[in-house]
């Protein structure tokens, strides 16, 4: 893409088909949805589940590592740049794990699986945190941080 | 025995499409939400690429009464829109665009950057702990048709 020189379509695309057919997986034989910040909620006991649920959902979080390991070790490394700033990671990590609870989803059970069966709800969600998350980049900018 | 193996390998996948897709990267994802800067699209070529397979299932689902290796669907549902759901999907917009991290990306960096993606995460699950702490589990699921 000549405009967009940094951007990466076809490994985007590759990367989300994965993406799919994980959710796709998850769905079709476990009958859950693949929503990170719910499977990690119950990973971490706070969500009301039996044992067979948390072993699930922690089999699911514990995944989500080793696939990236695997591609990093096969690829030789991948980037991944993160705010210099601690204070910044910390605050982002507290909103997105207080926000996605309290909006029932993240980018993944909203984003993704919600979008795909039309959801009223996910659509909401989606351009929601879509546009908080853009004037976000935007008043960091202006503010001089983040830049 | 079945789901958690399920699960592992859906996570797995899961893992390597977001690294594949570059998705494991913030400074890309933040590239995505600047719109109005040096705005990157991959995060959209990512979002076609999986609902393409979503749509499908979601098609192939309608016409299971139960799933493969699971007794019953356990769906969330789709409406109503109510406050709590667009204030923590804004919330959520907030961290993500300071961090350049959602859930997944952030689960998943702990193999690739742990001194930070360590300490974002410990943050992601403070914060849920805080939401379980002020609300309480609340079980919001309905068994939809089959």
């Amino acid at each position: 893409m000549p405009e967009y020189p940094h951007a990466v379509p076809l490994e985007g695309f590759l990367g989300g088909l994965l993406v799919g057919l994980a959710a796709a997986l998850m769905l079709l034989v476990g009958g859950r949805i693949a929503g990170v910040s719910g499977l990690a909620a119950r990973a971490l006991g706070l969500s009301p589940a039996g044992p067979a649920d948390r072993g699930t959902a922690l089999a699911f979080v514990a995944g989500l590592p080793l696939g990236a390991l695997a591609v990093a070790q096969s690829s030789g490394g991948l980037a991944a740049t993160y705010p210099a700033d601690l204070a910044t990671l910390v605050l982002g990590g507290l909103l997105v794990g207080y926000g996605t609870r309290l909006g029932s989803g993240c980018t993944s059970g909203h984003g993704i699986c919600g979008l795909a069966r039309l959801s009223r709800r996910s659509v909401v969600a989606t351009l929601t945190f879509m546009a908080t998350g853009i004037l976000t980049v935007a008043l960091s900018h202006l503010l001089g941080a983040n830049a | 025995m079945t789901r958690p193996l399920v699960a592992l390998v859906s996570g797995l996948l899961f893992g390597a499409g977001l690294a594949v897709s570059g998705m494991v990267d913030p400074t890309r994802v933040r590239g995505f939400l600047d719109l109005f800067g040096r705005w990157d699209p991959t995060l959209a070529f990512v979002m076609a690429g999986a609902l393409l397979p979503m749509v499908l299932a979601w098609a192939i689902q309608q016409r299971m009464a139960r799933p493969i290796a699971a007794p019953s669907f356990d769906l969330p549902s789709t409406r109503p829109v109510d406050g709590r759901l667009v204030a923590g999907a804004a919330l959520f917009g907030v961290g993500w665009g300071l961090a350049g991290l959602c859930p997944g990306p952030a689960l998943a960096g702990l193999a690739l950057e742990p001194s930070l993606a360590g300490p974002a995460v410990a943050a992601m699950c403070s914060g849920m702990a805080l939401h379980a702490l002020v609300h309480g589990p609340r079980a919001r699921r309905v068994a939809t048709r089959p």
